[in-house]
């Protein structure tokens, strides 16, 4: 009879996943940093425009302008991830609001990794969105005008491989961007948590110090020659291949002999070291 | 269970010492007043607390490390580090869908009715806002957290007198309950003097003084000494003198005051006194001592 208390006075202390703060942390990053969507909304912008005026001027290959399309976007993005990682460990330490972020119950850890995230999985997916969205406007731009002309539409829908575009264009994403490229935005990260201004200098200069060093020291260029594999996406000899982007994104020698090779996983073992470092950087950085 | 607990809490920067061993203990429900003046070790004795910033010898707070545990411990304690901290480039919005979204003791209701008595519109950025309103728009935020110890650190500095009044009284009426313990940091002591149930003076990383305000009204009285006794007065050996338009204001520690009646008129002498009185005191001798 007395196993129904009328009202409990023990309450349970409330928990927030980590999941939850993961979530909000990313979107105050977004919040702060607009130029993550702005700009590569603003690019694909400028080249639709672009396109619509070559519309009427003159007849082109609407292959190589997807494909064009899609470098832009993505090397906008790339940018964008760049500098957003140089300033994103640094700037709230700039305005003194680290003070009022550790006043909350969010680790190092989760701020860091969602800080990360942004480079690593949100810009990615974001290039994605937006260039599929751009190229299929395109895509019915130009439908639109070849009907207007009175023109046959199947030469253009047979031969265009929107489908294997995408496909690779997602793969390259996801792998080279998110994973390839990660010891990049780590190295970026862990800089703009430990400089106090000049985090781009601080970023750049020790790795041309290295490569300097090796040239005059020991006459190779090993170290220069593996930030440019690094850099310009693990394709460095790639044969050029003629069937058109969705080949160019993939890396040398296939989807899953990447996936298993050695520089891809040593890579990442490097991001997270430096994420590591960023991590207890941060505990420890007060405002500059 | 004291709120606060340190032992041999020690801190150096280099060669400076910024804390040299202090032993602390800070009970449940208290509003702590943290005096000293500039480089006293205040703001690093609160940041050792905070868990922002690593220190030496023992420290609990609620019973946590607060170095090693510091993002479960702000579940229980909030701060306010120092005025405009808050983000410039968020909106009003966005800052109580963030502390909502990641505080488990946040209520947004409340912070929300807190900035209803303010003219800070959602949709403000912070930027935007007088130094007097991000305060208004801090101070809102941190008390809608249900905490259990609050640290502010300076944080009405630069505002304006009607400001900082409203500060402490919102403080006092709409936060302040028994069960909370509250530790402040200040140069504009008069302010807080009515706030305050405990007062601690530090000094060059030590601390050099602490009692509670029932203690310090009783023990502490001050006498405008009539010219005519003054002799009489230096006899009972007042802890401090000084000249108030060519009067002298003698402050004494501990001494009868029916004995002091008859000296001139006895106040209660403010918090400001005593630290002149105390830190002022020590800071001659080592000058010059080390003459």
């Amino acid at each position: 009879m007395t196993d129904f208390p009328v009202e409990s006075h023990v309450v349970a202390p409330p928990v927030i996943s980590v999941l939850r703060r993961m979530y909000w942390s990313v979107r105050r990053e977004l919040w702060e940093s607009r130029s993550i969507y702005l700009a590569p909304l603003l690019v694909a912008g400028v080249l639709l425009l672009a396109f619509l005026i070559s519309e009427f001027v003159k007849p082109h290959e609407i292959g190589k302008t997807l494909e064009l399309a899609a470098l832009a976007i993505m090397g906008t993005t790339f940018i964008v991830a760049i500098f957003y990682c140089l300033d994103a460990l640094n700037s709230e330490r700039r305005d003194r609001s680290i003070l009022f972020w550790k006043s909350l119950p969010v680790s190092d850890l989760t701020t860091v990794l969602s800080k990360a995230s942004i480079p690593l999985l949100v810009l990615p997916l974001l290039t994605f969105a937006i260039t599929i969205v751009t190229q299929w406007i395109m895509v019915l731009m130009n439908t639109a005008v070849l009907l207007s002309r009175g023109q046959s539409v199947t030469a253009l829908w047979s031969h265009l491989p929107l489908f294997d575009m995408s496909l690779g264009l997602l793969f390259h994403l996801l792998v080279i961007h998110g994973f390839w490229f990660a010891p990049i935005f780590g190295w970026l990260l862990l800089v703009s948590a430990w400089a106090r201004r000049g985090a781009f200098l601080w970023a750049a200069l020790p790795l041309f110090a290295i490569g300097i060093v090796e040239r005059i020291a020991f006459n190779t260029s090993h170290f220069a020659g593996m930030l440019a594999n690094r850099i310009s996406g693990g394709a460095q000899g790639a044969p050029v291949s003629a069937s058109g982007m969705s080949m160019d994104l993939m890396p040398v020698g296939g989807p899953f002999h990447f996936l298993v090779s050695p520089g891809l996983w040593i890579g990442l073992a490097l991001a997270a070291v430096f994420l590591g470092a960023a991590v207890r950087l941060r505990r420890k950085r007060e405002p500059i | 269970m004291a709120c606060i607990e340190a032992r041999g809490l020690r801190k150096a920067f280099g060669s400076t010492i910024a804390l040299d061993g202090i032993d602390l203990r800070v009970e449940e429900g208290r509003i702590l007043g943290l005096i000293g003046p500039n480089g006293a070790g205040k703001t690093t004795a609160l940041n050792a607390i905070l868990g922002l910033t690593p220190y030496q010898g023992e420290l609990r707070v609620l019973g946590r490390n607060p170095w090693t545990e510091r993002d479960v411990l702000m579940r229980d304690v909030s701060f306010i580090a120092d005025v405009a901290v808050l983000p410039r480039w968020a909106r009003v919005s966005q800052l109580l869908a963030y502390v909502a979204g990641v505080h488990p003791r946040f209520d947004r209701a409340k912070a929300e009715g807190f900035l209803a008595k303010t003219s800070i519109k959602r949709g403000s950025r912070v930027r935007e806002l007088s130094k007097g309103m991000v305060a208004q728009l801090h101070l809102a935020l941190v008390m809608a957290i249900d905490a259990r110890l609050l640290v502010l650190d300076e944080p009405t500095l630069g505002l304006d007198i009607l400001f900082r009044k409203q500060f402490y009284d919102s403080l006092l009426n709409d936060y302040f309950d028994r069960s909370r313990t509250i530790v402040v940091t200040t140069h504009q002591v008069e302010e807080v003097q009515d706030v305050l149930t405990d007062i601690m003076f530090i000094n060059n990383g030590r601390i050099v003084f602490e009692c509670s305000m029932e203690a310090f009204e009783s023990r502490y009285a001050e006498v405008t000494v009539r010219p005519e006794k003054i002799a009489a007065a230096r006899e009972l050996k007042p802890i401090h003198e000084r000249q108030v338009f060519g009067r002298s204001m003698l402050l004494f520690d501990d001494v009868d005051r029916q004995q002091l009646a008859a000296l001139g008129d006895v106040r209660k002498p403010s918090i400001a006194d005593l630290f002149v009185a105390i830190i002022g005191n020590q800071n001659v001798q080592a000058q010059g001592a080390a003459r």
